[in-house]
């Protein structure tokens, strides 16, 4: 008697625990509260959809690409349209969707897999979202008044400088990147720090799951690589606005210096975009297997070594352009290699499954559908590697089929099987079965019918980026299968989308734990409440959902109070402290602002120099909103009860 | 899933063999650019490689496929036992040792094809600037001198040719699929690249670098001929233009050179030397017109004056309004020039 009575009050203390938990964390439905809010999930769930909104634009754009070249000698599309169409579709499908909509994935999921509160700098979070969505607005509309960038997504000067480029549409581009940049960089040092120091208890470096390390590797390849591209877009910027001619040979410039700094950024980009993809699929396999992913440590190490390599492989993407035949064979050498890693984790995944038992269900469908069309990326991305054949077929339409079979492949296919596995956490609603089912075998289909014929048309010398083509080349019927096959896949992806749409609204409510997962997000609620986790949970093994030490102590451990967080150490995750965590706020938008405004006074100044005026008047907004940002807070920590 | 996709794809190969067998031999292609009918010494060696590289895949393809459907054939039934273990050893062999082999093996051929494409075997006789412009290629023989003309190369049969590159404007890049793989043209900087065929005929070639608006419309014609042609046509080509003209050739002469034909294009032996467009001495003799943009007949060009426009949207050329019977002396006069 006594001790139900003692159970009956150590429930009832943990409900108004959590209650007064809820009055911390929780964000009342209001529109400041939607301009202001810091959540991880709520942001993340916005990076995805937005993400997925570019998508559908990108998309659209290529649909009508691919209905200009479906025939020969077509006039659907003036040059000029083309152009614009084929950089637009190219550089917002890079920057504005695939790394955006990792980040919301990175966003949503992170926290909760490491088993935190939130990120560690929540505002700057909500700062990085703010300026991925005014940067990708900016290049849309340019696109809208038909002022887009036309000069593919790669740029490569002389075309985009003056006198090639006179409009203002690759001012668009240089501006908008930096734009975009700043929230790019915010998001990886944010991921950096919140891995590093706020894991659960327990949680050291080697019981980290594979997708938050694939997220560590790419923040850090995307700390590092991101300044080439600034650098080469700052110096293009003040190349067209200000004769600088750093890209000038006239004058002592140099158009390779331009495809070097670009492509210092651009290779580790593919893997930027690929590794958050390898560690979904390493977080999909295991609910579907039954088991871990098998030689965790050889993974980890795979992820680790790509991140380096990547760096040492960018002139692969300059074999045509005359640099010295030793730089040739070492820059060769490195690419050959660094698909030793990705063949790693290719074999790691297979035995997973070869020593699990296989519960076939959509998300691991689509890892299938991955596994298929990332291994076939992957030989011809071999091929690219080795000079003399790179030669012959790059800026061919062999390289287009070969790097959408890589990114469509190895980015895409792990991005739906995401969804669809954490479509339950990230809106409580299950998918439809059935029509997931008919949407991955559409997309399957649809993708292999566009970009297979492409190998075909390119080893025919068909080249990319040419608006239209004669007929009798032996070309015309490969691109009308392409084009056929696009169709398939607009549909295919379509079907994804109402079934998104649909769970949004009439799915089934989801179980915590649909899948029986092995990772901490499956530990909390679906959707998780703004808190997370109510007590800190406890990490004791890789698998902390499949370890009762775990699941056990999450039902009784006291929570948490306040609106705090534990910090842990780097290495072993020891408990350190705890800390506040800010509250939301509109500081983020109002900087994000800022720098809209400058971004809109450059752009209108190319129009009109009154303009500079205003982008200064944007710059001391920033600053302003900076400060206030920084200014130190009115309580210490002794006053605010978390010193250490 | 069961049904396994490598299958399908496997077929590929044969059907792309047996469509390209039945449009070379149909000759339904008048002209074709595939690197996989290659002709040149480059080129050929290129798609030794490529088909050495495309079987490698493909055996490792079924490779991969075999392990797949492995798994979703035995591993799906209730009663299949989970496992522990870590699979190093399998790891280690599949995707580490026998990978590591075929890699090292594959990039050391590349690195033979590589040293066999950087020079031929024989110094080259015959040497020519290509010099690429927005949108077309000017081509001017150093060796033998003198002669001059636009998308058009010629080369003499079984002899390497050096060809120095440069651009004009923005980047270009010249590619010949069946004779050699791309060298770009890069501003500031002279590239060199080689060609060499044993086999006369023409080869398509296109710009393969995107520059710009008409960079679809940027093509040239590789024309290998017995070397005595060769030399016929480079010295035919290094002449000044004919002076014996009927009277409405000469009356068209008349208008090219006082009309705005002569500030920007040129016509040897006349006074017509702009050097904006391509060289026009011998205009009445080749492939096409706009570098690949309409065939060369009286027609297009007469087309191309009045509104070139139309037909490649872009190019430097304004209309030009040229009074009919001008045009007609104009037209008579330029098909002579061959």
């Amino acid at each position: 008697m006594s001790v139900d009575t003692e159970e009956q009050s150590r429930s009832t203390s943990r409900d108004e625990a959590l209650a007064e938990l809820e009055r911390d964390w929780g964000e009342r439905p209001s529109l400041r509260g939607w301009f202001s809010t810091v959540d991880h999930k709520r942001i993340g769930r916005r990076y995805m959809v937005t993400a997925g909104i570019f998508f559908i634009l990108a998309g659209t754009d290529a649909m009508i690409l691919r209905t200009q070249l479906a025939r020969p000698n077509a006039t659907l599309l003036s040059p000029e349209m083309y152009d614009q169409l084929f950089t637009m579709h190219g550089t917002a499908m890079i920057f504005l969707f695939s790394t955006p909509m990792f980040f919301g994935f990175g966003n949503f999921l992170v926290p909760l897999l490491i088993g935190a509160r939130d990120m560690a700098f929540p505002r700057l979070n909500a700062f990085g979202y703010w300026v991925f969505v005014c940067a990708g607005t900016v290049m849309f509309t340019s696109q809208l008044v038909g002022r887009a960038p036309d000069g593919g997504w790669f740029g490569y000067v002389p075309l985009t400088d003056t006198p090639y480029s006179t409009g203002v549409n690759l001012d668009v581009y240089s501006l908008g990147l930096l734009f975009l940049g700043v929230s790019t960089t915010a998001g990886a040092i944010n991921f950096i720090v919140t891995v590093v120091k706020m894991r659960a208890p327990g949680m050291s470096l080697n019981r980290m799951p594979l997708f938050v390390w694939a997220i560590v590797g790419t923040s850090f390849m995307v700390i590092f690589a991101l300044p080439a591209l600034n650098l080469a877009n700052a110096m293009l910027f003040l190349d067209r606005r200000f004769g600088a001619h750093f890209f000038d040979p006239g004058h002592g410039g140099s158009t390779l210096l331009w495809q070097h700094l670009f492509w210092i950024f651009g290779h580790p980009d593919v893997y930027i975009i690929v590794m958050p993809a390898l560690g979904i699929v390493s977080a999909v396999l295991p609910a579907f297997c039954r088991r871990g992913v098998v030689a965790y440590p050889l993974m980890v190490l795979a992820i680790v070594t790509i991140s380096i390599i990547s760096f040492g492989v960018w002139v692969h993407h300059m074999f045509a352009t005359g640099l010295p035949q030793l730089s040739y064979s070492f820059f060769s050498a490195a690419s050959t290699l660094i698909t030793i890693p990705s063949g790693i984790q290719i074999f790691a995944w297979l035995f997973t499954m070869l020593r699990g038992r296989i519960v076939v269900r959509t998300p691991f469908l689509f890892v299938v559908g991955f596994i298929v069309t990332f291994v076939l990326g992957g030989f011809t991305g071999v091929m690219f590697a080795i000079t003399a054949f790179d030669q012959q077929v790059t800026d061919s339409y062999f390289v287009v089929a070969h790097f959408h079979y890589v990114l469509f492949g190895g980015a895409v296919f792990p991005m739906l099987a995401g969804i669809y596995f954490w479509l339950p956490k990230f809106t409580g609603r299950m998918y439809a079965e059935r029509l997931s089912r008919w949407a991955f075998w559409l997309v399957f289909l649809g993708f292999n019918t566009t970009f297979m014929p492409m190998h075909v048309s390119g080893l025919l010398g068909m080249p990319r980026r040419i608006y239209t083509y004669p007929g009798g080349l032996g070309w015309d019927i490969w691109n009308l299968i392409s084009t056929v096959g696009a169709y398939i896949l607009a549909v295919g992806l379509l079907l994804v989308l109402i079934g998104v749409v649909h769970a949004v609204r009439r799915g089934a409510p989801a179980p915590d734990d649909p899948w029986q997962g092995d990772t901490l997000e499956w530990g909390t609620t679906s959707p998780p409440r703004p808190y997370n986790f109510a007590p800190v949970p406890q990490v004791h093994s890789l698998h902390p959902m499949w370890d009762e030490r775990t699941t056990g102590a999450l039902a009784i451990d006291e929570p948490l109070p306040d609106h705090r967080a534990m910090t842990t150490s780097e290495l072993d995750g020891r408990e350190e402290g705890v800390i506040e965590m800010p509250e939301a706020s509109l500081l983020p938008l109002a900087v994000a602002a800022g720098i809209l405004v400058v971004v809109l006074g450059l752009l209108w100044a190319w129009y009109w120099t009154g303009w500079y005026w205003f982008a200064g008047a944007g710059a001391l907004l920033i600053f302003g909103a900076v400060a206030r940002w920084l200014w130190p807070p009115e309580r210490t920590p002794e006053e605010a009860g978390v010193a250490s | 899933m069961r049904r396994d996709p490598s299958r399908h794809r496997a077929r590929t190969p044969w059907r792309l063999t047996i469509v390209l067998c039945a449009l070379v031999l149909g000759g339904c292609a008048r002209h074709e650019q595939s690197t996989l009918h290659a002709s040149g010494a480059g080129a050929q060696r290129i798609e030794g490689l490529w088909w050495l590289m495309f079987w490698i895949a493909m055996a490792v393809f079924a490779e991969v496929m075999l392990l797949l459907g492995w798994a979703l054939w035995r591993r799906r039934r209730a009663r299949a036992k989970i496992r522990g273990g870590d699979a190093i050893g399998g790891i280690a062999v599949l995707g580490v040792v026998i990978p590591f082999a075929i890699l090292v093996t594959v990039y050391g051929l590349g690195l033979r094809d590589l040293n066999a494409l950087a020079a031929p075997r024989q110094d080259p006789a015959v040497t020519v600037d290509v010099i690429g412009h927005q949108w077309w290629w000017e081509i001017r023989y150093a060796d033998p001198a003198g002669a001059v003309t636009a998308n058009e190369l010629h080369i003499p049969v079984g002899e390497p040719v050096r060809v120095r590159l440069r651009t004009a404007d923005v980047q270009h890049s010249f590619w010949v699929p069946q004779l050699m793989p791309k060298t770009d043209l890069i501003a500031g900087k002279v590239n060199e690249t080689w060609l060499q065929t044993g086999t006369a005929g023409s080869y398509r070639a296109q710009c393969a670098e995107y520059c710009g608006k008409q960079h679809a419309f940027m093509a040239l014609m590789v024309v290998a001929q017995p070397r005595a042609d060769f030399d016929a046509w480079a010295a035919a080509t290094a002449q000044p233009a004919t002076t014996t003209l009927t009277a409405d050739q000469q009356r068209g002469r008349a208008v090219f050179e006082r009309s705005s034909c002569a500030s920007c294009h040129t016509v040897r032996g006349t006074t017509a030397t702009g050097r904006v467009g391509p060289d026009l001495t011998t205009v009445g003799s080749r492939w096409s017109i706009g570098a690949g943009a309409a065939p060369n007949d009286a027609g297009h060009l007469g087309g191309w004056i009045v509104n070139s426009q139309t037909i490649k949207p872009g190019n430097k050329m304004p209309p030009q309004p040229v009074p009919a019977q001008d045009l007609q002396d104009l037209l008579s006069y330029l098909r002579s020039l061959k």
